[in-house]
């Protein structure tokens, strides 16, 4: 078993095979597709400009810097972020000249799509395709998940996983996918989770669901809050 | 004012009372900028603080607040208020009085600060609040005095450091303030002086006779006290039977848990069925309110409380303290027992209750202090820059601010009187722009200058800073609740509620629970009655033994035998010799041995705390190197107990005193010591909000952990202002390195290494030690992946073909 296969996992949606990457992000093989959720770009500016705290302002840079870190790992043909891409408008809008640089040349050369969120409604002014879901059949990439589909890939709630082994609890971000859908987890440094055992979470996955826990080697468990 | 006014003259003789010696005394020097008035609990030491007060009211031609009283507790306050009002309306003075905590309602409060009663009471975090008001110079104008009681516990904490800073804004309105702070017992009086006057401004010190020696003894039980355990189950026939023979008992733990626990066994065991209520910090206000009625109207015999109770309450019939478990810390024990029996000229009583052996010999050692007047602390560093942060910005809720002034202002505060002004700039710079090498916002910066001085951007931003006004540290709570009802009855540690699954049963305001739920922050539970509960585990406190204790323990076990101690706990310490060693002051005792499916290492360095806190983050270093997969360890003042997924089978390299320092500061740099300060002082220094109950938002994503704001730091901006400030108030609970490396030069070559089957007799009450520190090393990587494999298994859905289980593994 190669250590590059050890640190990511595969599953299978609608007959495709996709890989959970211990980064947080998927990788479609077959296509070439990279997806990520949830960047909130640009969290630390909004809250300093709501009159909230001044964060350190470098979640930017370093979620930039990991998505840079699987672009050249992987150099896919297209990226799809599912989403909640920057905290809000104003942040796409003014988004300092580096990270427009820096975003422009992860752009290059491929297929780059915004899918629309509730952080990010509406187009942006930075490349790219901006859409409300794709399609790619069989599968379909859309924000927040909506019950009743399948062949689904979204992301919005941040999912993370909470398990106990010999009295040590230990949390991390998560996939959360059944035959149905994979969730994905957020991938922005400034993201916070949200326990899988959540009714709106357990509410929408199959008493099967599984959960892949990201971190260095990611693990695969029946998904907690849903298995019986 | 020297002489005490007619009325009060003949009021005190009325009731057949002479003033005190240091009352009359703070009547006479009642001009000095400053005074400290050490006393004991029940010496007439509240009213020696108000009679100047009382006095120079008595015309009734001030207008205005007079005098200001600030205490760490809100119910002192509110008793205060009730006392006060006894001689005040007796004697017919024209004097109005009110109280001002987080729980008085909203009217009163702006009617306060419309028209300022003469005489306020309040606490250092409402202190700060009304500081914050642009109105406040109107407020305070006139004010004359300000008491601070019970000062020696405020001394300990950032709550004092607070506290002055705002004393020091309240001097630049009020030049002519004085201050009278009351303390009790203290080993460093001239200490708690220089914080509490205007610096550099002198402080008397006033000793009110201290009174007989209070009289302490162990509590002779016929059932022998456990090895380990911290409850003291096995005492209670014994407790209730003192119970009995008293007017009034106050039953003190060290924990909340543990008082939980005893309460409920207490009840168990009360055949007679004596009135015993329980009052601790994470009990629902009304739950809190009704025992001290309670309390107060004489209807209970017995209190199971924790610290809450501990400062200054005039509970007035108490005439015995029973302290269960070591009380760790002389000084804390003896102002405990000044709770019981408020008559000046008679003793006070307390009883220790070990809870398990060791404790027997921390007790017996802990007497002997007490008999010898030794008092144990530590004196405090300079004042806290996280504190300073948050008193910055209440300057600039407050208005418009020079920062030349300012600083001079704040170097008025003893603990900050040597603040270089480099410092206090870069607090500012951090409070006003963040202070981050990236100058990121610029547009958006909280304070900004105009015309010379320092204000809010947006003035709105006011609020928010009040909202966040305050040095407790809170941890993250949630309230419970019985199902249906919705009666509250109290609150646990969202950690806690985190481990529970249906049908868990806790305590909690001494009933059994049975968890139903969690509903939205709410835990809901039902009444569960028979049956064992699982421990709660919420909220340990940790108290440090005093380095004279350790030392006396450490005397104690060379002896070949005895005789001072009960003979259980001298046959414990003999099994022990036996079957290991006891540890020797020139040598070092590291013990091995598997228990609960870990491995353990215990060290025992008798170095104190903060010492053997440090050892342990140095050893589970090496051990990590070492691929031995620690996971954790806590500390004690005698030893730290470390566990991990394997053994350490030569202690040797790891006590190497070389090399100890390569690596090391990475290592601390990502350890949970750290994080838990960051966290606490990023929330002071108000880059966090305090999070408030009922204000959560039910989606929790929204908000993300403090450890990755840490993280970012360290990694983009190592030298900001806030991980230097982490790393101080971090190492105020370490030790410098000098004196680790001291300690294992000193035994290289006398380390005595025993490896076991099982827990010793020495080991086993670390085992309940709260501050349990985790290291999350490759452990928990190796743990993950053994649960998942095991998780799927038990789904049926193992895939991988499965590994040879390895023989440590235990059955779940």
């Amino acid at each position: 078993m190669s250590r590059e296969h050890k640190k990511n996992k595969r599953f299978t949606l609608a007959g495709v095979e996709l890989e959970a990457r211990s980064s947080g992000a998927m990788w479609w093989p077959e296509r070439q597709v990279l997806v990520v959720s949830d960047l909130h770009l640009g969290k630390s500016e909004r809250i300093a400009r709501l009159g909230g705290a001044m964060l350190p302002p470098y979640e930017i840079k370093d979620t930039l810097a990991r998505l840079d870190a699987e672009v050249a790992a992987l150099d896919p043909r297209a990226v799809v972020c599912l989403g909640d891409s920057f905290d809000d408008r104003a942040v796409a809008e003014g988004l300092a000249e580096d990270a427009v640089l820096w975003l422009s040349r992860l752009m290059a050369g491929r297929r780059w799509i915004w899918i629309e969120g509730n952080h990010d409604p509406g187009p942006v002014d930075l490349g790219g395709t901006h859409l409300g879901e794709l399609s790619e059949p069989p599968l379909i990439f859309r924000h927040i998940a909506k019950p009743g589909t399948s062949g689904e890939v979204s992301g919005h709630y941040h999912p993370k996983a909470v398990l106990h082994a010999r009295g040590r609890q230990v949390s991390r971000p998560c996939f959360l996918y059944d035959s149905d859908r994979v969730i994905l987890p957020a991938f922005g440094t400034y993201t916070g989770g949200l326990r899988s055992t959540n009714p709106a979470l357990s509410g929408l996955m199959r008493p099967e669901a599984l959960a892949i826990l990201t971190g260095p080697v990611p693990a695969v468990i029946p998904m907690p809050g849903r298995c019986p | 004012m020297t002489a005490l006014p007619r009325p009060f003259h003949d009021w005190f003789a009325a009731r057949g009372w002479a003033i005190h010696p240091h009352q009359q005394a703070m009547l006479t020097r009642a001009d000095e900028p400053a005074l400290l008035l050490i006393a004991p609990t029940g010496g007439g030491k509240t009213l020696a603080g108000f009679l100047p007060t009382l006095a120079e009211l008595a015309d009734g031609t001030h207008q205005g607040l007079h005098t200001l009283y600030v205490s760490p507790l809100k119910a002192l306050a509110a008793d205060i208020k009730r006392n006060l009002r006894t001689p005040v309306d007796e004697i017919g003075l024209p004097i109005r009085i009110d109280d001002r905590t987080g729980d008085t309602p909203a009217t009163r409060k702006k009617a306060q600060r419309a028209d300022p009663p003469h005489i306020l009471l309040t606490t250092p975090e409402s202190l700060a609040l009304l500081t914050s008001y642009e109105d406040a110079p109107r407020m305070f104008a006139g004010l004359s005095r300000v008491i601070v009681d019970e000062i020696h516990s405020l001394a300990e904490s950032k709550r004092g450091d607070q506290l002055m800073l705002a004393l020091a804004r309240l001097q630049t309105l009020c030049p002519t303030l004085r201050r009278v702070g009351l303390s009790a017992t203290v080993e460093d009086p001239a200490g708690i002086a220089k914080l509490l006057a205007r610096h550099p401004d002198p402080c008397a010190i006033l000793h009110a006779d201290p009174g007989p020696d209070p009289d302490i003894a162990m509590l002779e039980t016929e059932e022998k006290p456990p090895w380990s355990g911290g409850g003291g189950k096995y005492a209670i026939p014994a407790v209730l039977d003192q119970v009995r023979r008293h007017k009034t008992t106050l039953i003190f733990h060290n924990t909340r848990a543990q008082a939980e626990i005893f309460f409920h066994n207490l009840w168990l065991a009360n055949d007679d069925g004596l009135p015993i209520g329980i009052h601790h910090g994470s009990l629902a206000r009304e739950q809190r309110q009704k025992v001290e009625a309670a309390m107060v109207a004489g209807a209970l015999r017995a209190i199971v409380c924790t610290g809450t109770l501990d400062l200054g309450i005039d509970w007035g019939d108490v005439d015995l303290i029973i302290q269960v478990g070591a009380p760790k810390n002389v000084k804390r024990l003896i102002q405990r027992i000044g709770r019981a029996n408020h008559r000046y000229n008679a003793p006070s009583k307390a009883l220790l209750v070990p809870a398990n052996r060791f404790e027997v010999v921390e007790c017996i050692a802990a007497l002997e202090a007490a008999k010898a007047h030794e008092l144990d602390g530590d004196p405090r560093g300079p004042g806290p820059r996280d504190v300073l942060c948050q008193h910055i910005l209440i300057t600039a809720a407050a208005g418009p601010f020079d920062a030349d002034r300012l600083y001079r202002e704040i170097t008025t505060a003893g603990a900050y009187a040597g603040l270089p002004r480099a410092e206090f700039d870069a607090c500012l710079d951090f409070v006003a722009t963040g202070g981050y090498a990236l100058r990121a916002y610029d547009r958006w910066q909280r304070l900004v200058q105009r015309d010379g001085l320092w204000q809010l951007r947006d003035p709105r931003a006011a609020r928010q800073i009040r909202m966040n006004i305050g040095t407790i540290q809170d941890t993250d709570l949630v309230k419970v609740r019985m199902r249906g009802r919705g009666k509250p009855l109290g609150e646990i540690e969202e950690g806690f509620a985190a481990t529970l699954t249906k049908g868990d049963t806790f305590l909690i305001g001494g009933r059994i629970v049975r968890y139903e739920g969690l509903r939205e922050t709410t835990v809901e539970v039902t009444r569960s009655a028979y049956q064992k509960p699982k421990i709660a585990t919420f909220m340990g406190t940790k108290f440090a033994t005093s380095t004279q204790l350790s030392q006396r323990i450490l005397r104690m076990f060379r002896q070949p035998s005895w005789p001072e101690l009960p003979q259980h706990t001298a046959e414990w310490l003999a099994l022990q010799r036996a079957v290991s060693k006891l540890p020797q002051a020139d040598r070092l005792l590291v013990e091995s041995f598997p228990h609960d499916g870990r491995e353990h290492i215990c060290v025992y360095g008798f170095a104190g705390r903060n010492a053997m806190q440090t050892l342990g983050l140095l050893l589970t270093q090496r051990m990590e190197t070492e691929g031995l997969n620690p996971m954790g360890f806590v500390s004690t003042d005698y030893a730290v107990l470390i566990w991990g997924l394997d053994p350490v089978r030569d202690p040797g390299p790891l006590l190497q005193a070389d090399g100890l320092r390569t690596a090391f500061e990475t290592w601390l740099a990502g350890n949970a010591v750290m994080k838990r300060t960051f966290k606490a002082s990023a929330v002071i220094a108000g880059l966090i909000d305090r999070q408030f109950q009922g204000q959560r938002k039910t989606g929790r994503q929204a908000t993300f952990s403090s450890d990755i704001l840490y993280d970012t730091l360290r990694k983009y901006d190592p030298e900001h202002l806030l991980l230097q400030i982490t790393r101080e108030e971090a190492l105020k609970g370490l030790v410098d390195f000098g004196r680790i490396e001291e300690m294992l030069t000193r035994t290289q070559g006398r380390v005595d290494h025993v490896i076991l089957d099982r827990v010793t007799p020495l080991a086993a009450p670390l085992f309940l030690e709260a501050g349990r520190v985790p290291i999350q090393g490759l452990a928990s990587e190796r743990l993950l992946a053994e649960e998942a494999e095991r998780l799927m298994d038990l789904a049926g859905l193992g895939e991988e073909p499965p590994e040879p289980k390895k023989a440590w593994r235990v059955p779940y």
